[in-house]
């Protein structure tokens, strides 16, 4: 059974998290939403062994000129002097002419890989497919990577993008500009998007309709405001705080002779 | 009589009153309202108050199944609904991720509210997009612990089974009851 959804429901630590701990075995191809982009990773048990993006193929000689550890020219020498596109061929070449050794063709996919993942960190929208016991093609090499270090630092990558919406959590407020006479506005450089912003800033516009209005994304509009507060150029006008929920008076103990009433009866509807 | 409650909670459309449909013993009293905004497009009703089932124990005790309105603008029903309950259910679509973040943090509130035990349903397991149950534990962020159980609410058997094991959580939970004291 394919595992379906969007990145914007489960996001890619999530179902890398899922992947690791029920050590799943095939192959998840992510579309991203905002631009362009398609991926498709490989995953073995839980750890990931292949990745390509865009449609591409990954051969060996592309990973390797990815990761600069070959010049384009000496990639298309060693394809050109390959009698079968195998990864395994290529690799048998470079290590022949002295390119490369064993150990750095390793690492050098190994780099790629996590490039290649950390990169899908920044897509927050687009449709994903896990397709169960899928496997790379047979010609591309695999090298199995570890799931658990690359949670934890797309964990860090996403936890910026939490910061930023801690420091913003509403957008349907609005801007005002700071009333701080101690501002230095010499001093301030704005960028495009920010004066942009700041042109639309009045009472009756909230930092949602002004994304919208400037066609944003939320990640931006967070990102340009809070580079505004922070210059302290704006403020956010508050929003009243969210009541605390009122406790709820616990049910009244029932024995155990009740519940297997209870469950004696619904054994039998 | 004596009466307990159980809450069936969930996002909007995750088969909170079918699950209830399939087992009480008198007709689904619930207050459906046709659809206004946005959420039409997934179905053409939905609970705004509660749905209400019944299932008689015995001459004296009455099971009462509440099921909360699934849309966020009347989650302050769900603290009035909540009082009292024994347990509740979870019901989750397994189909659709995009209610998996709404189904924790419902979650979430829910045990803000007092330590009740509960179960999580992982409804529509006859789609075949469905997550299975375990994968659905996992992406929910749930402790080991916690029983995620496929579900098909609209049938019978399925939510019997459910709700047989959130009143084997309850069982569990629940306190010795003092044997009576010996006359001498």
């Amino acid at each position: 059974m394919a595992l379906k959804g969007n990145l914007r429901d489960v996001g890619l630590n999530q179902l890398l998290n899922l992947i690791y701990l029920a050590h799943k075995t095939g192959a998840l191809t992510v579309q991203n939403e905002d631009a362009a982009g398609k991926a498709r990773l490989y995953f073995k048990e839980g750890r990931l062994i292949h990745a390509a993006v865009d449609g591409q193929d990954a051969r060996l000689t592309d990973v390797m000129v990815k990761v600069g550890k070959l010049t384009p020219d000496q990639a298309k020498a060693v394809r050109s002097r390959s009698r079968v596109d195998t990864d395994k061929e290529l690799g048998l070449l470079m290590i022949q002419n002295g390119m490369l050794n064993q150990k750095d063709i390793v690492q050098g996919v190994k780099n790629y890989l996590l490039e290649t993942v950390y990169q899908l960190f920044t897509w927050r929208a687009g449709q994903f497919r896990f397709e169960p016991n899928e496997l790379p093609p047979e010609e591309r090499i695999t090298v199995a990577v570890n799931l658990d270090h690359l949670i934890i630092e797309g964990s860090r990558r996403v936890q910026e993008w939490e910061q930023l919406r801690d420091e913003l959590p509403d957008l349907d407020v609005p801007l005002r500009f700071a009333d701080r006479p101690d501002t230095n506005l010499r001093s301030i450089n704005l960028s495009v998007e920010q004066w942009k912003v700041i042109s639309f800033i009045n009472a009756r516009n909230t930092i949602r309709q002004i994304a919208n209005f400037l066609k944003v994304d939320e990640f931006q509009i967070r990102r340009i405001v809070y580079g505004l507060q922070s210059a302290g150029l704006v403020d956010v006008l508050a929003t009243s705080p969210a009541r605390p929920p009122t406790p709820i008076v616990p049910a009244q103990p029932v024995g155990r002779g009740v519940l297997l009433r209870v469950i004696d009866r619904l054994r039998h509807i | 009589m004596q009466t307990v409650k159980m809450v069936v909670t969930g996002p909007f459309n995750s088969g909170k009153t079918s699950f209830i449909g399939s087992v009480s013993e008198i007709p689904v009293v619930h207050t459906e309202r046709k659809i206004t905004d946005s959420t039409r497009s997934v179905k053409e009703q939905t609970t705004v108050a509660m749905d209400f089932g019944r299932i008689t124990i015995d001459n004296d005790l009455a099971l009462y199944l509440f099921g909360t309105p699934g849309q966020k603008r009347f989650d302050f029903m769900w603290e009035i609904l909540s009082e009292g309950m024994l347990g509740f259910v979870v019901l989750v679509d397994s189909a659709r991720p995009e209610t998996f973040r709404e189904a924790r943090r419902i979650l979430d509130t829910f045990r803000g509210y007092s330590p009740t035990p509960f179960v999580i349903a992982a409804n529509k397991q006859d789609d075949e997009d469905a997550w299975p149950a375990e994968d659905l534990k996992i992406a929910l962020g749930l402790d080991q612990d916690v029983r995620v159980l496929p579900c098909i609410a609209t049938q019978k058997e399925s939510v019997k089974n459910i709700l047989l094991e959130l009143l084997y959580v309850i069982l569990e939970n629940a306190p010795e009851e003092k044997s009576p004291a010996r006359k001498n």
